[in-house]
């Protein structure tokens, strides 16, 4: 056994290296054109596009894919816009060697802003082939047009070449304006003309993914099954309580498990052991000894308590990223003098955790001149900045290539697992795979913040909204960035010194509501430990929505009955935007929706109480409306959410097919949230840590019957539909709730003993 | 260390290893079988299932010394050429995001529907309810157990 704990600053290494690793559209494997750890320009069309010798046409996509289809959608766009077979297209993904960075998997913006710079390349690659095509034709560029990956003369189609023939295995080398941006935002502009829908033959149909016979034949590779020559296996080891820093450890304690070794610097400790057990068993028997931790925390019990008593540290009625705009009360206020009747009502949310079905994996070979990261972190490009700046590393040295892994929706735990596996990488000098174990994805994977929101609404004698206020006050989903590019974000940095910094982050509910005198403010708190928390707070599937919405959209539930009003009715009467009235519209004419005041004819069979709700929300550019209809037991608690009709509109379709299914992931997810997800911690550390203790819905309880009604607008762009359902989804349950039972759910998640308590409340 | 015969779909298999390593490692780590996932270690998941002598079993905590009779993993049940029905039915209804736990769920539907032709939504909600996703597949899988059920008759 070693013992390793020091760490040196290096950087401005020598670029060397390759490495021929390839993720395909349709599983297969191919050559590829060149590569070092160098990056692409993002104003080369080659870095969006190569057409092979064989036909195939290779697709660089700077996001990757977390089992939506994104890359299938991807191919749906090019084969279009480019005028060849989608079989032909191999949509490469999150390779920082081979794609730009366009941000990575990111907040519902693969189709709406990533395939923007993709499907531009894709019109200017046939332009230009056009151009090439009219020459070796021997015609003039009007004379000749595209179809199945030829360029053909429009008076003989027989007269025909081949795109691989004209530029097969060569560069583009065609310059575009890239305007200046990485990430989610980057976009490039070219002279092609983008095709109209009409001319679509890809776009708007289902296609399925072939990943799904892959993965069925047990031929997919994941992040886990990575394996590289002289490769050792690590687990970390975290600490025992919230805020403790390491003392010592007893080697002694492992001495009769061969081939381990300790890495520790500074808090940060792990072992490393040639065979994958021995680190698991090293890990769990090694005697560390950390100090107590902080004291005073906050617990579980009295979280929301902790919330509205602290000071916050932002408060704002703006933007995240905008200057703080102090909430201007003063019309609400006047308008408070005419009230008939004014209803107040306070949401509580807990923290949620990603709770991935595997905990995170990485396998890291940190050289002396350079840096190999495999990872399923949504956001390799940053992934492999934070690497760089954690090793004093120059970013062209270090290369992450994303692999798929289980399934995320934010930063979990494989963010912290890609630092992690680097440091131990470049501690031990050995190619390291680091899986961890099931508490590091839940007990230790950043969380989405708990929160406290507040309605106010005042009506006028005759019913009608006159001033509307709604705040919200939580932890921030900035308390570490969403990606991995800053190491102080990270428990590695952290653990290692690095300054902690801190990014206060709410938001406020996302909606059209036209109510007079309407003020929205959010304002955010400290976290309960700065430093290298299990508490820790970041973006989980819809970052912030599900906690505003619920609340926003219970808010609006409260209002209608208030006002006597049908949920509906109420509604509509205060949203005047098209696409904001279709999708309520459609949800409601799917559903059948017969008007009525809330839970004023509730039905009843024995110890059954049956309820609709409905909830309308935006995300962005895409509009959600839901109904629910639910049973409630009211002997034993349980809510059954037996029904939910989906309208949802995203701009034009491209894949029908994934667009629901994407739609129903998003139905389950938050039905989970809703009724069983929180995280339980005490005064020393979080208690969830495995899937007795960190409850999520199963078979048993899960949706079934989920009608989605989907709405095409083919004058539109595409926009976002990963997450925007997930927020409306946990209103809509809460409302129907209502309905059924005439009691209202103000803290998700709507446990048994919380139903019991509501009802035992109401007959008493 | 000590030495044990395994025999994983029908393959005959000698390997070295201690003889408290659950059966997930020899697996994955010494004979290359890496549908076997691991998802919580803890028996909860069941991502790391295997069939033994045809019956569902978590190999994450099954020592293997503990091991008797034959091991069959997703590679064993069909192929692209040979699908079995299970898989052919997951594939057709597209019952998966990431997939990562749908070893579990499609060995799980190959023991159960051997003993339950016909299968009722009810039936598949209590047999599964042992068995974590957490993408949302259910509805997906609850229509695919039952369209792999037609496929058999």
């Amino acid at each position: 056994m070693t013992e390793i704990n020091s760490i040196s600053r290096r950087s401005f290494l020598k670029s060397s290296g390759s490495l021929t690793i390839w993720f395909s559209f349709a599983g297969k494997s191919f050559a590829q054109i060149g590569s070092s750890v160098q990056r692409k320009s993002p104003s080369q069309l080659d870095s969006y596009i190569a057409i092979r010798a064989d036909g195939t046409v290779d697709i660089f996509f700077g996001k990757m894919d977390m089992g939506q289809g994104v890359n299938v959608s991807i191919a749906q766009i090019v084969a279009d816009e480019l005028d060849v077979p989608i079989e032909s297209i191999n949509v490469v993904m999150g390779d920082t060697a081979l794609t730009v960075n366009q941000g990575g998997g990111s907040g519902s913006t693969a189709i709406e802003l990533g395939s923007r710079p993709i499907r531009q390349a894709a019109a200017e690659a046939r332009r230009y082939l056009l151009e090439l095509g009219a020459r070796r034709l021997g015609l003039l560029r009007a004379q000749v047009s595209a179809r199945d990956a030829s360029v053909y003369f429009v008076d003989n189609p027989s007269e025909t070449i081949s795109y691989s023939e004209l530029i097969g295995n060569q560069y583009f080398d065609v310059k575009l304006n890239w305007n200046g941006t990485y990430g989610n935002n980057l976009n490039i502009t070219g002279i092609a003309t983008l095709k109209n829908p009409n001319q679509y033959k890809y776009i708007g149909y289902s296609h399925v993914r072939p990943e799904i016979a892959s993965i069925t034949f047990g031929e997919y590779e994941y992040i886990t099954d990575i394996k590289v020559p002289g490769m050792w296996h690590a687990r970390v080891i975290r600490p025992t309580k919230i805020g403790a820093t390491l003392i010592s450890y007893d080697l002694d304690s492992i001495s009769m498990i061969a081939d381990v070794e300790v890495i520790q610097n500074l808090d940060f400790i792990a072992v490393i052991a040639l065979k994958e057990w021995h680190a698991i068993k090293a890990a769990r028997d090694l005697d560390v000894v950390w100090s107590d931790g902080e004291a005073d925390l906050p617990t579980h019990e009295n979280i929301y308590d902790h919330i509205k008593s602290s000071s916050s540290i932002r408060l704002t009625s703006g933007e995240p990223r905008e200057q703080d705009i102090a909430p201007d009360l003063t019309d609400y206020n006047r308008a408070m003098s005419y009230a008939a009747q004014t209803i107040t009502a306070e949401y509580h949310y807990p923290f949620q955790s990603h709770a991935s079905i595997g905990p995170a994996c990485s396998v890291c070979d940190v050289r002396d001149n350079e840096v190999i990261l495999y990872t399923a972190t949504q956001k390799p490009h940053y992934a492999a900045e934070g690497v760089a700046k954690l090793l004093g590393y120059d970013i062209s040295n270090v290369r992450a290539i994303w692999v798929p892994g289980p399934g995320s929706f934010g930063r979990n735990d494989a963010g912290d697992c890609a630092l992690d596996a680097a440091m131990i990488s470049y501690l031990s000098k050995r190619p390291i795979r680091l899986q961890g174990m099931r508490a590091d994805g839940i007990q230790w994977d950043p969380k989405s913040p708990a929160s406290v929101h507040m309605g106010s609404a005042t009506f006028n004698a005759n019913g009608d909204v006159i001033a509307y206020k709604f705040n919200s006050k939580g932890f921030s989903a900035g308390d570490i960035e969403s990606n991995e590019s800053n190491p102080s974000h990270s428990l590695v940095g952290m653990q290692t010194g690095l300054e902690i910094n801190h990014t206060p982050r709410f938001l406020n509910p996302s909606d059209k509501y036209e109510f007079p005198n309407q003020v929205r403010y959010w304002e955010t708190i400290q976290p309960i430990v700065d430093r290298a928390s299990p508490l820790r707070t970041s973006h989980l599937r819809d970052p912030l929505g599900p906690q505003i919405h619920f609340a926003s959209e219970s808010f609006i539930d409260e209002m209608a009955f208030a006002s006597k009003t049908d949920p509906i009715e109420f509604r509509l009467k205060y949203l005047s935007e098209a696409r904001d009235r279709e999708v309520i519209q459609s949800v409601a004419d799917r559903y059948a929706w017969q008007p009525g005041v809330a839970s004023t004819n509730p039905v009843r069979d024995g110890s059954i109480r049956i309820g609709r709700g409905v909830a309308y929300t935006r995300r962005n550019n895409t509009v959600v409306a839901i109904i629910c209809e639910l049973r409630v037991n009211v002997q034993t608690g349980r809510i059954y959410p037996q029904k939910f009709i989906v309208a949802s509109d995203q701009g034009i379709i491209i894949n029908p097919l994934w667009l629901r299914r994407t739609i129903e992931g998003n139905v389950i997810h938050a039905t989970s949230r809703a009724l069983l997800e929180e995280v339980h911690f005490d005064d020393n550390t979080v208690i969830s840590k495995d899937w007795l203790s960190y409850k999520t819905i199963d078979i048993d309880l899960a949706p079934y019957d989920i009608d989605i009604v989907l709405i095409n607008h083919n004058d539109l762009p595409p926009y976002g539909a990963g997450e925007p359902s997930s927020r409306t989804i946990i209103p809509a349950i809460a409302n129907a709730f209502f309905d059924a039972t005439g009691l209202r759910l103000r803290s998700v998640p709507f446990l048994r003993e919380k139903v019991l308590i509501a009802l035992g409340t109401a007959a008493g | 260390m000590a030495s044990f015969e395994l025999k994983v779909n029908n393959t005959a298999h000698t390997v070295d290893c201690d003889e408290d390593t659950p059966l997930l490692y020899v697996l994955r780590d010494e004979l290359d079988y890496k549908n076997p996932r691991f998802g919580c270690g803890l028996a909860q998941c069941g991502s790391c299932t295997v069939l033994i002598n045809g019956s569902p079993a978590r190999s994450c905590m099954l020592p293997v010394s503990a091991i008797s009779g034959d091991i069959t993993t997703i590679e064993g049940i069909g192929s692209p050429n040979a699908p079995h029905p299970v898989q052919t039915a997951f594939i057709e209804e597209q019952a998966m995001f990431c997939g990562y736990c749908m070893n579990g769920w499609i060995l799980e539907a190959v023991a159960f529907l051997d003993s339950n032709p016909n299968p009722s939504e009810s039936n598949i909600r209590r047999h599964f309810s042992n068995l974590k996703c957490r993408c949302g597949s259910h509805s997906a899988i609850i229509k695919a157990i039952i369209k792999a059920s037609e496929l058999y008759d």
